[in-house]
Parts: C-alpha cells; sequence; structure tokens
C-alpha cells in the first residue's frame, strides 16, 4: 500500500477534524452521554450515591409502580401542565398580536413584557413569596381593596399549586410572545392586505389568516412548554419546598426527595428514567412536528 | 427628513390598545419594581399592610446584605463560574462548529448525531451520574464542579456549525491560498465576521449559567463556593424575617442579568428565539 497525495490529505482532514472538535465532543460526552446510560444503569441499583451501588434486579421499578408518593406527584405535574401550558398560550397570543401593531412605545410594552425573562427563578421566587404574602402581600392587599378576603397562596394547600402556575406564567409569558411575535412578523402582509380587500374585518382576517400561520409556533410552543412543565423543580423549591402538605411535590421535586433527603439514589434514577420516557414522547412528537412544518414552509 | 404629512393621518389618535398593554406592562414589572421598592424599605415598611411607598431610602439594607451574607463573594463566585463557561463556550463550540461545518473527518456525523441527542435529554437524568463523577474527579464542593459540565454545550456546538455553513466556502479558500492554516482561518478570517453570532451565544450562556440552580444545589455545600443564587436561597431560608435584607441581596443577584438584557437586547431576544431556554 502507497499513501498516495490524495490519502496522505484525507488522513490530515481525520486529525484536523479531531483535533478541532475533540475539546467540546469529549467534554459534551462526558458530561452529557455517559450520564444517560449511567442513569439507567442506576436506576437497577440499589445505592445512596455515595457508596458503590448494589445490583436491585426491577426493585426500583416495582417500587415506582407500587409508589402511592409518586403517582401523588404524577397527579400535581399533570395538573401544573394543564393549567400552565394554555394559561400560558393564550396569554400570550392576543399579546403578541397588539405588541406586533405600529402604536407609540410599543417598544417599552415588548420590554416590559419580556424582562422577567431574564429574572432568576430563585429572585423570581423571593418577589412572589413577598406579594403573596398572606399577611401583608401586595395582592392581598389588591384583594381587600375590593372587598376580597385576603388569601393564603403559597401557604394553603388548595392554592399553592395555582400559585406556581401563576408565578411560573409571569416568567415564561415573555418567551411564548417573543416566539409568537417572531411568527407573526413572517406574515405575509399583503396576504392580511388581500384578505381585508377581500372584506374581512380585523377579527376574521385574524381567526382565518394569521391564526393558522402561527400554528408552527403554537406547536413548538405546546411542546416545548410541556417539556419545561413537566421538570418543574426550582421554582417549587424556593416558594413551597413541596409543600405545604406535599401540595407541590411534582415528579422532580419527589426525585429530589428520594435522591437527597431519603438517599435512595436508585428510586429517584428510575423515577428520572419514567419522566425522561415522558419527556422522550413529547420530543419525538415535537421533531416529528418540525419536520412537517418546515415541508409547509419549504412549500 | 421624511414627509410627515403622509404618515399623519395614522399617528393622530392614540390606539385605544393603550388601554389593555399599559395596565399588563404594570403587571409584568410589578414584581421587579416592588423588590427595588421593598429594599430601601425599613423593616416595619415593608410588612405594612396595605404596603405603601418606602418613606425614604434605607441604604443600610444593601450593606447589611453585603455584611451578614458573603453576597461579595457568592457574586464573585457567580461571575467567574459564568465567564468561565462563556469563554469556553466561544473557543470550544467556535473550533467544534467549524470542524462539523467545514472538515470531513472520520465518525463525524455519528458524533455530530449523538451530541444532537443529549440536547433533548433532560437535566434530572443525568444530574446523578454527574454527582458522582465529579465527586470521583475530586471536584465536588468547588466552582470546577460547576464550570465543567457547561464548559461546552451541545447547542452552542449547534449554533455555530449553523452559521459556520452559511458563509461562502469561497473566504477560507482565499485564506487559505494565501497561506493562511485553518486554525488562523478560523480566528482571523471567519470568527470576525461572526460577531452577532458570538454574542448570541455568549449572552445565552452567560444567563443560564448565572441563573442556574439544580446543579448548584446538589454540588455545592459549602457557603464559600454557592453561587449567587444558591446563596441567596440559603439567605432566604435564614432570614424570612427581614425582607427588606433579603429583597437587597435580590436586588444584587439580578442587576447583572438586567444590565446584560438592557444592553444586549438584540442578542438577547435572538437567543431566546434559536435556544427555546429560558
Amino acid at each position: 500500500m502507497t499513501a498516495t497525495p490524495a490519502d496522505r490529505r484525507k488522513l490530515a482532514d481525520h486529525l484536523a477534524g479531531w483535533g478541532f472538535a475533540a475539546p467540546a465532543v469529549v467534554l459534551i460526552g462526558v458530561f452529557g452521554l455517559v450520564p444517560v446510560v449511567w442513569s439507567f444503569v442506576l436506576s437497577f441499583q440499589h445505592t445512596d450515591l455515595t457508596s458503590p451501588g448494589t445490583f436491585a434486579g426491577g426493585d426500583n421499578y416495582a417500587k415506582l409502580v407500587a409508589d402511592p408518593l409518586f403517582w401523588d406527584a404524577a397527579r400535581r405535574t399533570l395538573v401544573y401542565v394543564v393549567l400552565f401550558v394554555p394559561v400560558t398560550l393564550a396569554l400570550a397570543l392576543p399579546i403578541a398580536v397588539m405588541l406586533n401593531q405600529k402604536i407609540r412605545g410599543v417598544v417599552l410594552y415588548r420590554l416590559a413584557v419580556s424582562v422577567p425573562l431574564v429574572t432568576s427563578t430563585v429572585a423570581t421566587g423571593i418577589m412572589f413569596s413577598w406579594l403573596a404574602n398572606p399577611q401583608f402581600g401586595l395582592v392581598n392587599a389588591a384583594l381587600e381593596a375590593v372587598g376580597l378576603p385576603k388569601q393564603g397562596f403559597f401557604t394553603d394547600p388548595g392554592q399553592a399549586l395555582v400559585s406556581v402556575v401563576a408565578m411560573t406564567v409571569w416568567g415564561w409569558l415573555g418567551f411564548a410572545v417573543i416566539i409568537y411575535l417572531a411568527a407573526l412578523q413572517n406574515v405575509p402582509k399583503d396576504l392580511i392586505e388581500a384578505s381585508s380587500l377581500d372584506g374581512c374585518g380585523r377579527a376574521r382576517s385574524f381567526w382565518h389568516v394569521e391564526l393558522p400561520l402561527v400554528s408552527p409556533a403554537t406547536g413548538f410552543l405546546l411542546v416545548w412548554l410541556t417539556i419545561n412543565g413537566l421538570q418543574l423543580f426550582d421554582a417549587v423549591y424556593v416558594t413551597t419546598k413541596g409543600g405545604p402538605l406535599r401540595a407541590t411535590t411534582v415528579l422532580v421535586y419527589h426525585l429530589y426527595n428520594e435522591a437527597f433527603v431519603s438517599f435512595d439514589g436508585g428510586y429517584a434514577a428510575a423515577i428520572g428514567c419514567a419522566v425522561f420516557l415522558v419527556i422522550g414522547v413529547f420530543t419525538l412528537a415535537q421533531l416529528r412536528f418540525n419536520r412537517r412544518t418546515s415541508h409547509f414552509e419549504a412549500r | 427628513m421624511k414627509r410627515p404629512t403622509a404618515k399623519r393621518p395614522t399617528a393622530k389618535r392614540p390606539s385605544a390598545l393603550h388601554l389593555i398593554l399599559f395596565p399588563l406592562s404594570v403587571v409584568m414589572v410589578t414584581p421587579l419594581v416592588w423588590m427595588v421598592l421593598v429594599s430601601i424599605s425599613t423593616q416595619e415598611e415593608s410588612r405594612r399592610f396595605p404596603p405603601g411607598l418606602p418613606s425614604g431610602v434605607e441604604w443600610e439594607n444593601y450593606a447589611a446584605a453585603i455584611r451578614d451574607a458573603p453576597l461579595g463573594s457568592w457574586l464573585a463566585n457567580s461571575f467567574v463560574v459564568s465567564v468561565v463557561c462563556v469563554v469556553g463556550n466561544l473557543l470550544l463550540c467556535s473550533l467544534a462548529g467549524y470542524a462539523f461545518a467545514r472538515i470531513r473527518f472520520l465518525g463525524s456525523k455519528v458524533a455530530f448525531v449523538l451530541m444532537l441527542a443529549t440536547l433533548m435529554v433532560p437535566f434530572q437524568i443525568v444530574m446523578l451520574p454527574l454527582l458522582i463523577m465529579t465527586r470521583e474527579l475530586g471536584l465536588v464542593d468547588t466552582l470546577g464542579a460547576l464550570i465543567a459540565p457547561n464548559l461546552a454545550t451541545a447547542f452552542g456546538v449547534f449554533l455555530m456549525r449553523q452559521f459556520f455553513t452559511t458563509l461562502p466556502r469561497e473566504l477560507e479558500e482565499a485564506a487559505r491560498i494565501d497561506g493562511a492554516g485553518r486554525l488562523r482561518t478560523l480566528f482571523q478570517v471567519l470568527l470576525p465576521l461572526m460577531r452577532p453570532t458570538l454574542a448570541t451565544l455568549a449572552v445565552l450562556t452567560f444567563l443560564q449559567t448565572w441563573n442556574d440552580f439544580l446543579w448548584p444545589l446538589i454540588a455545592v455545600q459549602s457557603p464559600e463556593v454557592m453561587t449567587v443564587q444558591l446563596g441567596l436561597q440559603s439567605f432566604q431560608g435564614a432570614h424570612t424575617t427581614n425582607w427588606p435584607k433579603l429583597m437587597a441581596g435580590t436586588v444584587l443577584s439580578q442587576l447583572p442579568v438586567l444590565l446584560v438584557f438592557f444592553f444586549a437586547q438584540r442578542f438577547f431576544v435572538r437567543s431566546v428565539a434559536a435556544a427555546g431556554i429560558k
């Protein structure tokens, strides 16, 4: 075998390619990919995460199926997602439509709507704990001003989860608005003009022209907010710590408790794998949706 | 100046949308405004019902927050972690993004697909083994534990690769004919053309590492190693009775990201739309 110049050139490419890509690829592989497999392995072990684990067979998954706390957490997560996602979407679209108009000061309005996006969940949690404080919070002051009784919000088992929903909607609304705004700005102006020439009012052209054209954005947001909603943790940790009376113990919070309070790392990993499975279904749904919408755009 | 008369009729009457948008904006900024107001109130004012405006400015709350919490070192820790991760991402993702976009090398397709797959993995599935790994590496309870997993991100590589593929190949070919190697071409010809993309990646990485909570929560315990988010949370647990001091700390913790937000808004909006990450 003789090395032709072309072969040498190829070898140089392989080396250069790996030389450039290796640092990032190795880091991402070690810290992003290996743990996925490892987590799966952990879910078949009895381990407290500090000492070496022992093989547990399907124990952790059997525990998961029989654990009423897991199913309670799953139910609360479902309630959270079912409230959080539609409320965010239903608020974001009309706001984006309004912010898409050429009116004075619209830049300031956009700024106001998107500023919660950069606010950390910890800061948000502290602010909302004060705002929703049962004794002296601003929200209760507003309620009292219109003649309604004070509420407990985060401290009331019946209201805590809904309070978390309200807080996270505040945090995510700007994100959904930005996505919708981008989609609305891509709607061809002549389509709207054509519909108004055809005698469509503003409302009708919105329902029949703009709404269908932003449906890819709706689809993306639906899946994206659901995936993030299923992973709810920070907002709960900084406001209610899963309480009161476990009212806000959602799936990932249950996972955290099992791993770092009960030190049952294997069981926590099994919960993680279960959450991953559900999220995986949504991710695949999104991939299929993306393929469909890019097809739609290509035409 | 353009002719003002042509635009007149549309701008004559204020839009009725203000009636909705103004109250909405007030609701959106209220939590932040009250955060600042409480941070300059006295203790009694912060617990008054109904809440009112503070009578003066209690700067003492800020001094107390810095004195009683190691807020200075928390901010410094967050700063170190965020800046190192930003630099790491800019450098490593540029290199890898360039390789995936422009060099045909053995296994590049497989490596790229596997890397993209990590984007779909929720963090909760990664964090338990990650904790074991950082402990094995001797990094647990150090800033290294917070930096190492975020030094290069799959999203960053993907973003950079996408933009490298949009640049015309002739640029590089011209540089290479002039005798520049790949590395020099990348740093002196291509990257200067990609400043907006680099800025997007920098803003996004900064926000994410600065506001990260769950990973620091499990990877770090000592107060000296805490980031500002984690420190603030522990501070909240200990000082629920002193709201002004807590709010002063919260204001300080959010100042850097708010500055980034106001000065890099263009890139910020783009990165949000691109990454889908809050």
